[in-house]
């Protein structure tokens, strides 16, 4: 039993570690900021999480796995917070999507109300 | 009733954060969620919440699944050669039935953490939240997939 | 194959793995092109950095280092908050000018 939690420790910190890399790929490989932020907060997130819960399962101890839990908790709580406002202050800054956009519905609207 | 719950939830997660579960700390944690939920107190005014802590517990586990997808979604697009093609970013203004900051924030919080999606801005009158879509096959789908997913259930805890 | 060599040789790829996702980020900073790209980046560095400090963690068996960990990534969240603020006063015209006066 403990062999086996040992096991799955190890394989999860190798498989956050391929998201992290993943996450990282992303950021350097697609083409402008917003795809770039879809890269970051997702596979970022996992990445870190499966990480974390790694030394969770590792530590076999009842203390550290609960520290661990609540840092994922964090974890979860704040990536989404700092992608957003980060994505909403380089929209309202002017940041320009990348050619490959297909449709910005939030750029009629803030010409709505700046007509109105 | 319900300050008395949060203070020995917060009391727990002060044990577990500090790592020390004897007596005295407990009670030191206690007093601490104490202090914060009496500052909180005007903005915690809200409706039981033990009721609807299973549904929670569902949107939860519905949720971690929803964001494991995701990262692999991701995962693939990165992963694939032809990346160009593969993406067709776009944003997407999504109409919005929930009404209150704390269910707008959930929601917004989880659409950032599920697949193709980054919630952007809302809407001053709150009636609509920008998402960008990372490669969208179609809009209807995915405000879909937004109102019956998450929306639905958000909805129904804060109901 | 033993477990403990098991866990030992993972922490080892884990390490490996991280370090070529450092690389990358640190090569998008230096990229940029815009101060938002960046502060992506920067922020993708302090999940890095978690991750590292975590594979130490199981590696020498110090779980101690746990708490390091969760302080980075609290902190990394407050320092692209702050960023972002920065971000959205400054606009993107000193952006253009700041990077036509780099070169």
């Amino acid at each position: 039993m403990r062999d086996i939690v040992l096991c799955l420790g190890g394989g999860l910190l190798i498989l956050g570690a391929i998201f992290t890399l993943i996450a990282a790929l992303g950021v350097i490989r697609l083409p402008d900021l917003y795809t770039r932020m879809h890269a970051a907060s997702k596979a970022g997130t996992v990445g870190g999480g499966l990480i974390l819960l790694a030394v969770a399962l590792v530590s076999l101890d009842a203390a550290v796995a609960l520290r661990a839990l609540i840092g994922i908790l964090f974890l979860l709580l704040t990536t989404p917070i700092s992608a957003h406002l980060l994505a909403r202050a380089s929209y309202l800054a002017g940041h320009d999507l990348g050619e490959s956009t297909v449709r910005d519905d939030l750029k009629t609207r803030l010409e709505q109300n700046s007509r109105s | 009733m319900n300050g008395i719950f949060l203070g020995v939830v917060l009391a727990l997660i002060w044990a577990g954060i500090t790592g020390n579960f004897s007596g005295l700390n407990l009670l030191f944690g206690g007093v601490i969620g104490a202090g914060a939920i009496l500052l909180l107190r005007y903005s915690l005014q809200q409706r039981g919440t033990l009721r609807r802590a299973g549904k929670a517990i569902s949107l939860g586990l519905f949720f971690l699944v929803d964001l494991m997808m995701s990262a692999l979604r991701v995962a693939l697009i990165v992963l694939r050669p032809d990346i160009r093609s593969a993406i067709r970013p776009a944003i997407i203004a999504v109409p919005l039935t929930v009404k209150s900051d704390a269910e707008i924030t959930l929601l917004a919080n989880m659409i950032t953490l599920t697949p193709g999606t980054l919630s952007i801005d809302v809407a001053e009158d709150r009636s609509v939240l920008f998402v960008h879509a990372l490669s969208i096959k179609s809009d209807a789908e995915l405000i879909d997939g937004i109102k019956n997913g998450f929306e639905a259930r958000i909805g129904e805890i804060f109901k | 194959m033993s477990v403990s060599q098991f866990i030992e040789l993972s922490s080892l790829i884990a390490l490996v793995l991280l370090s070529a996702a450092l690389l990358l980020s640190i090569v998008r900073i230096a990229i940029g092109p815009t101060l938002a790209d960046r502060v992506l980046a920067l922020d993708l560095m302090t999940v890095v950095a978690m991750g590292f400090i975590g594979a130490i963690a199981i590696r020498t068996g110090l779980t101690l280092y746990l708490d390091i960990a969760i302080a980075i990534a609290l902190l990394g969240f407050l320092a692209t908050v702050a960023l972002a603020r920065y971000i959205l006063r400054r606009g993107l015209k000193e952006d253009a000018a700041m990077e036509a006066q780099s070169k």
